[in-house]
């Protein structure tokens, strides 16, 4: 055969096509159960407010279970249970504290294929997210904070760390189980009780953890997990008998639990919303930064506060890596999350998606070019395509506004100096990224970002032992390493 | 970013049908391999039937892609696999050291060629490319593609000895450049061999070449590749990165001597469900 002919490009047909067939998890692992109640000291229970909400699948909207609903009456059980828990839980010998979290970490691990599921099917992220991202860090944060609880008086030396007594704590649908370990760990750790109020779309795998607890040998009232809507998380941050709010969510929310607050002795930090700025040098590995930039945006469908969501492109490598980022999209597997080869899922809820939408529209009507590549989405559930915008300007809305879902809004800069300016132009500051092969670049763009992380060369990196937050607009408090224990205590500044 | 991109696309769950298609591909991908000081005719021979029939009892199974042997050994396998559609793969220029003299290695080119190589297996100069000497490098492959004739070329960068992801890039750019018809990681001399992550970094050279050359190069993988799993993760390594278009031996090859049983072991439990003896499988 000749050389020619040995390469020669296949043209059209006989070019094979490899589709992946559909690898299905079992959705039956999740075991819910057909109403799950609040869980109060130690137990199900009721909702004294006799309400009851349905949680669906969003990927096919199904309904999944019946919640309680916590009213006024249940919040003020569920403070009343914690109140009574604090004294002994704050008693009890560190090294007893320690074990039972522990053995929770250790719960979490070995039911971690369980609380995947459960999560994929409450919320509609990809099983494969679920499985090899949020799971092994919430026994990470299991884990790493069970080690600080014998040893607070080491993390704050030359004071007496005292905890704060009653948390309450209101966690986002993004991450569902994740965001309530964030949460729940520090928290128990520095021997706090808690009060949590998972997102309404997605109370199941909180309701499960504290079942897990229970098992762990954690003492009733120790944490307690009541589900319900905007009106339960008011009722809970505004209880007289919780010492200390902690809140991830929107910006808005967060400034209306602050105004709430003032005055009231209660202390609190807030991680609310972010517009985080990617910033690609024109001498960085171009592909490595492509991986960079989607994990940065479709990671979780964009749900996800720290996302890279406006990409700032240095104009003399901005079509060559818009035209690499475009090949890449059309590789990403959009549809039901519980296949294992899916990349992308479902949005979390109707109105969700319909934020999304909404946004979309406003930027193709603002005048960027919008593009998605070609994908079919699912007749039922709630789905948007990954999805980039070009020629974006800093005023439209899609450049300033948290869309929080795939969409990643391109602009371009000629020097570092417009990157910085431009990267911190929003009220937010929460993440940003940057791609450059020079490290001196990297520490001066650190030193100027205004954002509370900064990654190099990589995005959305997490771990137990970093503190995470935001400055602005963003909210402040650290959750993560020493920084997140003393949001939690008493007398370490 | 490199092994976090090659760490997801591991996780892929490819099975049945699409596991099947994956398995038959391979094999028809292979250049079945024997590279030991301790070669014979016979075992030459051996290999060559294994390689036009690789299942004996089931004639729907691909021939392989190539026989790939050293120089004394050609003529023993042109002689077998004359008039089958598998084709005879020569190492040259002193593999696996490739520390010889250019005329010697133009020299055995054109000797393999002759005694009826289809495809030449050159290694580049990894001293004089981590000295910087890029223009002998290139100087070289291009001797060497010239003394092919129109046999077609694979280039060894043996990635084992780069060093770096850039070092990785800049010799498949520079092999690609001086007329490689594919690019190999490996010789199977020297750990590591192939791995994943710098078959991503050239699959992503290929492809940036191509964009800007529209020259086809194709991608070959050798050493260490023992397993059915492997082989189907490199799979989807290359359909994600080049497309389908990339997915034909005339494309990707997998270099490797142990992956054909594992291959066809894989496929008769796909059929049966059972895993059978590996005694029922051939050993040449």
């Amino acid at each position: 055969m000749a050389r020619q002919d040995a390469l020669a490009p296949r043209s059209g047909t006989g070019a094979p096509m490899w589709e992946y067939r559909e690898s299905r998890e079992n959705p039956a692992l999740a075991g819910i159960r057909d109403r799950s109640g609040l869980w109060i000291n130690g137990e199900e229970t009721e909702p004294l407010s006799g309400r009851w909400f349905s949680t669906i699948d969003p990927a096919t909207e199904e309904h999944l279970s019946m919640v309680a609903e916590a009213g006024p009456a249940d919040v003020d059980r569920a403070v009343g249970a914690a109140r009574e828990a604090v004294a002994g839980w704050a008693a009890m010998p560190v090294a007893e504290r320690a074990k039972s979290l522990f053995r929770l970490a250790r719960l979490v691990q070995e039911r971690s294929r369980e609380l995947a599921v459960l999560d994929t099917r409450d919320g509609g992220k990809p099983i494969r997210e679920a499985r090899d991202v949020d799971l092994p860090l919430v026994a990470a944060h299991f884990f790493y904070h069970a080690g600080w609880a014998d040893k607070l008086e080491y993390a704050f030396p030359g004071v007496e760390p005292r905890p704060m007594g009653v948390v309450g704590q209101v966690i986002p649908w993004n991450f569902p189980l994740l965001m309530a370990a964030w949460k729940v760990a520090p928290a128990l750790a520095t021997g706090n009780t808690v009060v949590l109020k998972p997102a309404e779309t997605t109370p199941l795998s909180a309701l499960r953890l504290a079942e897990i607890a229970a098992e762990a040998g954690l003492p009733p009232g120790v944490l307690n997990v009541i589900p319900g809507a905007g009106e339960t998380g008011a009722d809970l941050v505004g209880h007289r008998g919780v010492d200390k709010v902690a809140f991830t969510g929107s910006t808005q929310v967060g400034k209306e639990i602050r105004r709430r607050l003032a005055g009231s002795g209660k202390a609190l930090t807030l991680e609310l919303g972010g517009k985080g700025a990617h910033v690609i040098f024109d001498d960085a590995p171009l592909d490595q930064a492509v991986e960079g930039v989607v994990n940065g945006i479709f990671f979780n469908q964009g749900q996800v506060c720290c996302a890279g969501s406006r990409l700032l492109v240095q104009e003399s490598v901005a079509s060559e890596f818009v035209d690499r980022l475009r090949r890449r999209l059309s590789t990403l597997r959009v549809g039901d999350p519980l296949d294992k080869n899916t990349d992308v899922g479902a949005i979390n809820s109707a109105a969700h998606l319909e934020r999304i939408t909404e946004l979309v529209e406003s930027g193709q009507e603002e005048g960027a070019l919008i593009y998605q590549p070609p994908c079919e989405l699912p007749d039922r559930g709630f789905w948007f395509p990954p999805t980039l915008f070009t020629d974006v300007s800093q005023s439209h809305r899609i450049a300033r506004e948290e869309i929080f879902g795939p969409v990643l809004s391109i602009l371009t800069f000629r020097t570092p100096g417009e990157a910085v300016e431009r990267a911190n132009n929003t009220p937010y500051g929460l993440a940003s990224g940057v791609w450059t092969s020079k490290g001196s670049r990297i520490l001066w763009m650190a030193d100027r970002l205004a954002a509370g992380v900064v990654w190099a060369n990589t995005y959305n990196k997490f771990d137990p032992a970093s503190p995470f937050g935001g400055v602005r607009e963003s909210g402040f408090g650290r959750e993560g390493g020493r920084h997140g224990l003393a949001a939690y205590l008493r007398g370490v500044g | 970013m490199v092994e976090e991109r090659v760490a997801a696309l591991a996780t892929r769950s490819i099975k049945r049908e699409a596991k099947m298609w994956a398995l038959r591909t391979a094999i028809s991908m292979t250049d079945l391999t024997t590279l030991e000081g301790m070669d014979t005719k016979e075992k030459v021979r051996q290999l060559c039937h294994k390689g036009i029939r690789p299942d004996p009892t089931d004639a729907s199974i691909p021939s392989v892609a190539a026989v790939c042997v050293y120089p004394n050994l050609v003529g023993t396998a042109a002689e077998v696999l004359e008039d089958t559609s598998v084709r005879v793969a020569a190492v040259s220029t002193y593999f696996p050291s490739g520390q010889a003299p250019l005329d010697l290695k133009v020299a055995e080119t054109r000797r393999v060629v002759a005694d009826g190589a289809d495809e030449v297996d050159m290694v580049i100069d990894r001293g004089a490319f981590l000295a910087g000497d890029y223009v002998k490098v290139f100087a070289e492959v291009a001797a060497v593609r010239e003394a092919a004739g129109d046999a077609c070329l694979k280039v060894i960068l043996e990635t084992g000895e780069l060093g770096s992801y850039d070092n990785v890039r800049r010799a498949s750019m520079l092999a690609m450049a001086a007329g490689a018809d594919f690019i190999k990681t490996s010789t199977g001399k020297v750990s590591p061999a192939a791995t994943p992550a710098v078959t991503l970094v050239m699959l992503e050279s290929i492809r940036d070449f191509y964009s800007n050359t529209g020259r086809v190069v194709g991608m070959k993988p050798a050493g260490g590749i023992g397993s059915a799993k492997q082989a189907i993760r490199w799979l989807v390594l290359l359909n994600e990165t080049l497309g389908v278009e990339w997915m034909t031996p005339r494309r990707f090859r997998f270099g490797a001597s142990s992956l054909l049983n594992d291959l066809l072991m894989q496929i008769r439990w796909l059929e049966t469900e059972r895993y059978q003896s590996p005694d029922y499988f051939t050993r040449a």
